[in-house]
């Protein structure tokens, strides 16, 4: 069974690559055009890393991984990534 | 508190277990002092990281059940999942004085502070241990003074299973603004006042505020227990924008 979660579940390692909060991130959706914070996205945690859907058109948004000291991180479904620089 | 965005990396940190304390048969609350603790916001989570003789390491994360106010010492209540990697060490080993990695605070998502409710009243509703951040809110709410009006709608499987249950009487009793509504899924005691069944629509209509009031929703629990709550407020008018999941899955130790 998979292990649907939230985005706020990606947060962790999000935070080992980003010096930011990444939760606050806005995303933008390749496929349908809608714009979520990271933590209303749907996280899906597996073994192998972890993948944000989108949760209007359940696109992958993101795919994150830490394999051997290395990080994968694929972000094909992510038209425009936002990050709020100030407080 | 200062809200900065930039945090830099997150790295571990050592904690040391000042105190330990039962919550309920399967629950148990760590206070670890954290002398590099950046401070917190209600809600956030730590990852907590055990680390075998043999080097294996297994990771979890768990909700922070202390206001900031409390900081630099921080409170995790832990739920024992007998076949856990992570959560039977914390409930049955670790011991006052013992030290625990973790990094943390993690999330700026499923956050609540005074200035976000913009004057609409908050519903929290939980299932079982997602009751954790919901109550580092309540304690916040609490420990600044705030008077925004709160409803808690938290579902046990049982009476004894209630974490918090009499601080949440105390809080209850002496905060005209606040109000805990409880539901028991299993079994309940004689003289139970609370509703005896798993959350519906029924019960989200009864406890929910008024749309027209503008309410900030937090829904924390596991996920079939949030996918139920959130569709219920869903179909009554609710907007999804105002209503923050967090889910914990089978094996998410939260």
């Amino acid at each position: 069974m998979e292990n649907k979660l939230d985005g706020n579940a990606a947060a962790g390692i999000l935070q080992e690559i980003f010096p930011y909060e990444m939760t606050m991130a806005q995303i933008t959706c390749t496929d349908c055009g809608a714009t979520m914070a990271m933590g209303a996205t749907a996280a899906y945690m597996h073994g192998m890393g972890t993948v944000l859907r989108c949760p209007v058109s359940d696109t992958v948004l993101i795919r994150v991984a830490q394999i051997k000291g290395r990080y994968f991180l694929d972000m094909r479904g992510v038209r425009v990534l936002q990050i709020s620089a100030e407080a | 508190m200062e809200r900065r965005t930039l945090l830099g990396r997150l790295t571990w940190q050592l904690g040391e277990v000042v105190a330990t304390g039962p919550e309920t048969p399967r629950t148990k609350s760590i206070t670890l002092a954290l002398p590099n603790w950046m401070g917190h916001r209600a809600g956030q989570h730590v990852d907590v990281r055990l680390t075998a003789e043999d080097g294996y390491q297994a990771e979890r994360s768990y909700s922070i059940a202390s206001p900031p106010e409390e900081a630099p010492r921080v409170t995790l209540t832990v739920e024992r999942l007998d076949d856990g990697e992570v959560s039977p060490y914390l409930t049955e080993e670790l011991r006052v004085g013992d030290k625990l990695e973790l990094r943390g605070p993690i999330g700026g998502y499923f956050v609540w502070e005074a200035s976000m409710s913009m004057g609409g009243p908050l519903l929290l509703v939980a299932g079982g241990s997602g009751i954790v951040p919901l109550m580092a809110m309540i304690r916040h709410r609490t420990a600044i003074g705030s008077t925004v009006p709160t409803r808690l709608l938290y579902s046990s499987r049982s009476f004894e299973d209630i974490i918090y249950r009499e601080e949440l009487t105390r809080l209850d009793e002496a905060d005209q603004m606040l109000e805990v509504v409880h539901t028991s899924t299993r079994s309940h005691p004689p003289g139970w006042t609370g509703y005896a069944r798993r959350i519906d629509t029924d019960i989200l209509r009864e406890v929910a505020w008024p749309l027209d009031q503008h309410p900030l929703t937090f829904i924390y629990g596991p996920t079939p227990f949030v996918e139920t709550a959130a569709a219920g407020l869903v179909a009554l008018g609710h907007v999804p924008a105002h209503t923050k999941t967090e889910r914990f899955g089978p094996t998410g130790e939260r």
